[in-house]
């Protein structure tokens, strides 16, 4: 079953062209302050707003910082931001899904219904209006998007243990006299793990645009620190005559995106092909 | 038909209480009480301001008294009053804004349906062809992008370099002085980068629906039946199969509503347009609490109205949705 899946998944380019896209951006997010060429929050007011040269591969911004510098320890935050934001999705969509799907009748009916009503708000709606009462910092914008973005997760998890509940390794569970709890966490939940894994990998791409576009805005993480959001807010800025401020942060963004993306799929492709669309 | 509506505006109810608790939550969501985070935060709140926060919450009450006052106040669409210097009430403010937010994002969904739907029929009929490659690529990048990105390279594009297009507001600073076909030409320029890239996400989403449901039906029972009898190709998956699987996009779209309204916040910012979600980011920037509450509460009103639109109008669609 395990050999099966890794054959599938390296068969599978896009997925593995993923995966090595994810494992670079881990890697240079550790390495940030050996590999980046200058201190990313130095300030050069002789070099401002440099277009990309052999010195400044990626230029320099209005308060003459190296891009790539900063881009390099921006990384940190899109990685931090995917796995908190998620991680806290992901436990919250567990549990409920889990408590919903195995106990059915009104606790199912109470936790869909708050699903769906959390669903009628535009998500960024619901960010931006919490960040304006709680100030925005790195903590509270991933906090932020774990508590809105649960929904999905939780009808997963819900599907995956009402087929699962009814199977014979659950009757054998509780005919032995396994407590719910047990049955849950122990014997249920490790079966749906699969399914978790794939919403968890193209939740953190979720959570990395959410970041980013807060960051744009100037709601997300605050300068000085550098994210590849708020980069993008200086090139706005000078969009008419710095337009590698502008590039450069947006293509790493769709680079990391796209690579948590096809990981996900192909994810999902290995561990059951017939879900293939 | 009565039936069906009536009953899927029962099941309404509880959503919409569910809608005001949660708006009521993320209001009291602030350590201590919404008033002293307001003169903490901001200095340019006064104690005036507190003074009537304090009344449109009645926060000197218990907390399920001031849950049932704010929903009196609710029910007759009494938002209270902008912080801002203008002290205007909040459901004027939102009102006049509506129109603009709403006409891009329907004119956004109906680029989608135009352009997604048939990319969607086509890469499925075409299956595994170079047209469903290349459109299988743009998908994909579609789901990664971030669309305020494309924006500013649009922007830079078409606006600074080629300058073909204006970058911001919906209109030219002359607009009162041109003829009327160079008005609406005028205003049609400003609206195509908006227009476009909010349709963006939606295209990519919905294309590669509308391409695994065409797979999907395709491989029916009636499908076969249809080309058994003899039925022309076209006809079989034009007629046949592309009416069974548009159904379920009815829902799609219904769903999307949210995302697109979200997304406004995004666009209307970076292209200076007076719409709602302008509105929305300049009350967070500047903490005016009674309009960002309104906005919050207004946009889960339409997406549940948009979600309504779309389970009665695949209702008169389907019937087999009226009876189960």
């Amino acid at each position: 079953m395990k050999s099966d899946f890794w054959y599938r998944f390296f068969k599978n380019k896009m997925a593995v062209a993923g995966g090595i896209v994810v494992i670079a951006l881990f890697v240079v997010s550790f390495l940030a302050p050996w590999i980046a060429p200058y201190d990313p929050n130095e300030i050069d007011l002789v070099h401002v707003l440099e277009p990309p040269s052999a010195d400044h591969l990626f230029g320099t911004d209005q308060l003459g910082r190296d891009v790539l510098s900063r881009m390099i320890w921006g990384s940190r935050i899109s990685l931090k931001v995917g796995f908190v934001a998620t991680g806290i999705a992901i436990v919250i969509g567990a549990i409920l899904g889990a408590l919903a799907g195995y106990y059915g009748r009104w606790t199912d009916s109470v936790v869909m219904r708050f699903v769906d009503i959390m669903l009628c708000f535009p998500s960024f709606f619901l960010i931006l209006a919490v960040i304006a009462i709680l100030e925005p910092s790195i903590w509270n914008i991933m906090i932020v998007i774990g508590l809105t973005g649960w929904m999905g997760i939780t009808r997963l998890v819900r599907a995956d243990f009402i087929t699962l509940k009814e199977r014979d390794f659950v009757h054998a569970a509780r005919a032995i006299g396994a407590s719910d709890i047990r049955i849950i966490f122990r014997h249920i939940l490790p079966n749906a793990m699969a399914s978790m894994l794939v919403a968890a990998t193209l939740g953190v791409a979720g959570a990395i645009l959410t970041e980013s576009a807060l960051s744009f805005l100037g709601i997300g993480v605050q300068p000085p620190t550098p994210s590849w959001g708020n980069i993008l807010t200086a090139g706005k800025d000078n969009i008419d005559i710095a337009w590698w401020l502008s590039l450069y942060p947006g293509l790493a963004i769709l680079i990391t995106v796209l690579g948590y993306n096809l990981l996900g799929e192909g994810i999902r492709d290995s561990l059951d092909p017939r879900l293939r669309s | 038909m009565t039936r069906y509506i009536a009953r899927r505006l029962l099941t309404m109810i509880p959503l919409l209480v569910g809608i005001t608790i949660i708006c009521f939550a993320v209001i009291h969501l602030a350590p201590g009480s919404p008033t002293d985070l307001q003169t903490d935060l901001n200095p340019r709140v006064s104690a005036e301001a507190k003074e009537r926060l304090r009344a449109l919450y009645n926060l000197d009450k218990p907390i399920y008294e001031q849950y049932i006052l704010w929903l009196k106040k609710l029910a007759v669409l009494d938002l209270g009053e902008s912080f801002s210097p203008d002290h205007r009430p909040v459901i004027d403010k939102i009102t006049e804004r509506l129109p603009v937010t709403i006409t891009i994002n329907a004119l956004s969904m109906m680029l989608i349906i135009i352009v997604a739907i048939p990319i969607g029929v086509l890469s499925a009929v075409h299956r595994d062809t170079l047209f469903d490659r290349i459109t299988a690529i743009f998908v994909f990048v579609g789901f990664a992008v971030p669309t305020f990105w494309l924006a500013l390279l649009l922007m830079i594009l078409f606006g600074v370099n080629l300058g073909w297009l204006p970058i911001s507001g919906i209109r030219s600073l002359n607009f009162e002085y041109l003829p009327p076909w160079q008005a609406s030409w005028d205003v049609i320029k400003h609206l195509i980068l908006p227009v476009l890239l909010s349709a963006f996400g939606g295209l990519a989403g919905l294309s590669r629906y509308m391409r695994s449901n065409m797979l999907e039906v395709i491989r029916q029972d009636y499908i076969t039946t249809a080309r058994a009898k003899g039925l022309s190709e076209r006809i079989v998956i034009y007629k046949h199969a592309l009416r069974n699987a548009l159904l379920p996009v009815i829902t799609i779209l219904g769903l999307s509503v949210p995302t697109l309204i979200g997304g406004s916040v995004i666009f209307e910012t970076i292209f200076a347009i007076p719409g709602m979600g302008q509105l929305f980011y300049m009350s967070v920037m500047s903490r005016d609490y009674p309009v960002v509450m309104g906005i919050l509460f207004i946009g889960a009103i339409l997406t549940l109205v948009g979600n309504l639109i779309a389970d009665v109008s695949y209702a008169v669609a389907d019937p087999r949705i009226r009876v189960s």
